[in-house]
């Protein structure tokens, strides 16, 4: 009896307290007029998506060639090596040769002195700032993101990003830009410091036979390769998927017939 | 073990016999899980969870042990080892997503488990330590979860450290020595992430070791059943071998489809992306939200906003959180009702599904960010949650009629109805088929 009461009277001061905070006014809250501004990313479909859905190699290679001559400017890309661009169809002499056009930081063998050598394909691809500050710096003061997780590191991943490159615009009447950044409904902050990247059609000249470089086809090609450098074992993990999940159908299968069989004779008496 | 018609173990290999009457393991396995070991018939499919957990538990030290191979705890290069992981280790990615899933998963199935328990009165006597066992397995599952998601070293992991054990500062005077003591530090930083580390891999082993008394304790008095009476005689159980063994291995093989249909195909689905972001002390992420499995206790947690009776809003969300889940061992004393099953108590199993929509509420605000309506609608929540456990169930216990019970579970089972708990066997429910009355 003396539990049940101690029980009610802590049960009691529980709920009363939370029914006080329940009760209490609330601050007004001042909304964000961004808030308004803010939008979802478009849904966009893709070679990858699916269980089935592998990558579109040649858009690859497009969205490559997009984030070599356009982002590479101010991204770093640190968690990809030159060797890793064979998983999306180039051959081991287009990759060295990739590779033999970007400098990497070395230690000269006779001086000790820091200097830079070619990289090989081993090489991860380096970065464009040295450091942070220097990111910064060349910046108005943001950092661009390192994009080898992007689409990961976002909601909406990919659809995210694509999104984000087209998305720039004019801002509504009454939405006042600060100085230095740009409008963009997509970025969480609306206004983003990444001046748009992909401005006008034919800034990256595609090869022979692939589609036009409109700016939605770029993004959607560098949206595409970023989407594979963020987990370039996706397509093993979904194979590997399917035939786990053959493999397991089949064993459920069985499973089940056996643990009929096991219990038939016992329903048979009618004993369940 | 438990029943006297219970079959003994008779090695019939001469090998057997020879390891049997040195170390007498084989009937250990036998009598916990082989033909040994007496179940009640009519168990049914929530019975599977318990088993599920146990292989839930062993998923996870295998696929952890092969990271910790690969993993380096120190936070330079903690993030970055876990992306080697992901994409140089051969194999790696697959770990570590049946690792970080798997930590989800057993969650779900724990839960099942403890919502069974709840729902078929498991904590009633004779099986009160089972249940407290269950809870201290639960309450180590917290924290090893919460250490590991510490590990990876992303944005979510550090930023969800900070907050977890600031809450620790809430304790009057000490409050801050403690959280320093936790972290080693003033803030999370090296030393806490390698303390993390370190317990997180022994954490799961001592969980290991309580689910072995767990299972110890339970084979006193066997097995519960869905009707909640006693078993009567040898009519009204069969073998765990083979009829369980048959049935957890179909129950098994489902629970692996979903589990692997998630890890393989939406491996990040119950993840949030802010961990893909390496840690950074000097930028708070926007909101921050623990895993999923914690959201029903934050939002608790986070309910409490007002001072009052003299104590600090936070203090108040610490000690509600932290009650909502020890109130749970008093479970056999607050609630009174001779019935077990809630398939013949005409409250309770109402109010037991008015507590699994307020536990879901609970989760929906947890994982929201802290506005209207969320806070408001957490604070009805969690006055609902304890104004279930601590009000409404001891008095329902004594105030309610419970519907006549079966007079045994093959009673029950020939009339086929235990599932729905209509007035079984209409026969007058006296006190002698009640069996476990707790001494009032
Ligand atoms: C002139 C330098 C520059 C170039 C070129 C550039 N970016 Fe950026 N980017 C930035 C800066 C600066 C930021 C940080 C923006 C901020 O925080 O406001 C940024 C941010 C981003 C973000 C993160 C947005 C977020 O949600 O936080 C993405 C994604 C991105 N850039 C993608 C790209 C892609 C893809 C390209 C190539 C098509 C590209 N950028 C080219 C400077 C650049
Ligand atoms: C009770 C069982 C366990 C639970 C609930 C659990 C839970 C978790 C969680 C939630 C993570 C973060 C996952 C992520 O987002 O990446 C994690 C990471 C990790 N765990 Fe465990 N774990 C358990 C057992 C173990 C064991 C036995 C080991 C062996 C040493 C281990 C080693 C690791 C390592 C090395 C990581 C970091 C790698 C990573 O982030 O994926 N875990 N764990």
């Amino acid at each position: 009896m003396l539990g049940r009461l101690i029980s009610y009277a802590i049960g009691g001061v529980f709920v009363l307290t939370l029914l006080v905070a329940a009760f209490a006014p609330r601050e007004a809250v001042v909304e964000d007029p961004n808030h308004a501004l803010h939008k979802y990313p478009m849904k966009i479909s893709w070679a990858q998506d699916g269980v089935f859905g592998t990558f579109d190699r040649a858009q690859l290679q497009r969205g490559f060639q997009v984030y070599k001559e356009v982002c590479a400017a101010c991204h770093g890309l640190e968690r990809i090596a030159f060797r890793n661009l064979v998983d999306i169809g180039f051959s081991e002499p287009e990759v060295k040769a990739i590779a033999k056009a970007y400098e990497v930081a070395s230690i000269d063998d006779k001086t000790g002195e820091a200097s830079t050598r070619p990289a090989v394909a081993s090489d991860y691809f380096p970065s464009p700032y040295p450091n942070e500050v220097a990111a910064r710096a060349a910046n108005n003061n943001a950092l661009p993101p390192d994009l080898s997780l992007i689409t990961k590191a976002r909601q909406g991943g990919k659809d995210y990003l694509h999104s984000l490159l087209v998305g720039y615009g004019q801002p509504p009447a009454g939405h006042e830009v600060p100085e230095g950044l740009y409008y963009n409904p997509y970025f969480a902050n609306i206004n983003i410091a990444m001046p748009p990247p992909l401005a006008s059609a034919g800034q990256v000249t595609y090869a022979e036979g692939q589609p036009e470089p409109t700016i939605d086809q770029m993004s959607r090609d560098v949206s595409a390769f970023l989407d594979w450098a963020a987990e370039p074992k996706a397509e093993t993990r979904k194979r590997t998927g399917v035939a786990v999940m053959i493999f397991l159908l089949i064993l459920t299968g069985l499973s089940y017939l056996a643990y009929r069989r096991v219990w038939a004779e016992l329903k048979s008496r009618g004993a369940h | 073990m438990s029943f006297p018609w219970a079959k003994h173990y008779e090695p019939s290999h001469p090998f057997m016999k020879w390891v049997d009457s040195r170390l007498p393991l084989p009937r250990l396995v036998y009598n916990s899980i082989g033909a040994g070991y007496p179940v009640p018939k009519n168990i049914n499919y929530w019975w599977n969870f318990g088993v599920l957990s146990g292989f839930a538990l062993v998923v996870q030290i295998i696929t952890g042990i092969v990271l910790a191979m690969h993993y380096s705890a120190n936070t330079l290069v903690a993030f970055d080892s876990v992306e080697h992981i992901m994409r140089n280790v051969n194999g790696g990615w697959m770990m570590r997503y049946l690792h970080a899933n798997g930590a989800s998963f057993f969650f779900i199935v724990v839960y099942i488990h403890i919502f069974r328990g709840l729902y078929y009165g498991s904590y009633k006597p004779p099986r009160e330590v089972v249940w407290m066992l269950g809870l201290v397995v639960f309450l180590l599952m917290m924290a090893t979860a919460f250490m590991g998601y510490v590990l990876p070293w992303g944005q979510m992991s550090f930023w969800g450290a900070t907050v977890i054990t600031n809450l620790f500062s809430a304790i009057p005077v000490v409050g801050n020595t403690i959280v320093s003591w936790l972290l080693g530090g003033f803030a999370v930083d090296n030393a806490a992430l390698n303390r993390f580390f370190s317990l997180h891999y022994l954490l799961p082993f001592i969980i290991a070791g309580v689910v072995i008394l767990k299972i110890w304790s339970l084979h006193i008095p066997g097995s519960s059943n869905p009707t909640g009476i006693e078993v009567k005689g040898p009519e009204d159980t069969i073998p765990f071998h083979p009829y369980f063994t048959a049935k957890d291995g179909f129950g098994l093989c489902v629970y692996l489809l979903l589990f692997f249909g998630v890890a393989f195909f939406l491996p990040n689905a119950l993840g949030h992306a802010d961990n893909y972001i390496p840690a950074n002390p000097l930028s708070t992420p926007s909101h921050i939200v623990p895993e999923w499995y914690f959201w029903p206790f934050y939002a608790i947690l986070r309910a409490f906003t007002v001072d009052f009776l003299f104590i600090p809003a936070k203090l108040w969300g610490v000690l509600a959180m932290f009650s909502a889940i020890l109130l749970l061992f008093f479970l056999p004393w607050l609630d009174r009702s001779p019935v077990r099953s809630s398939n013949y108590r005409p409250t309770m199993k109402w109010l037991f599904v008015l507590l699994i929509v307020d536990v879901i509420i609970l989760g929906w605000c947890g994982g929201a960010p802290a506005e209207e309506p969320y806070v408001r609608i957490s604070q009805i929540a969690s006055a609902y949650y304890f104004l279930h456990f601590l009000v409404l169930m001891p008095l329902v216990s004594v105030i309610e009629r419970p519907l006549p019970l079966p007079n045994s579970i093959t009673e029950a089972v020939l009339k086929g109805k235990d599932r729905d708990g209509a007035p079984i066997g209409m026969a007058q429910a006296t006190n002698a088929t009640i069996s476990a009355t707790p001494a009032e």
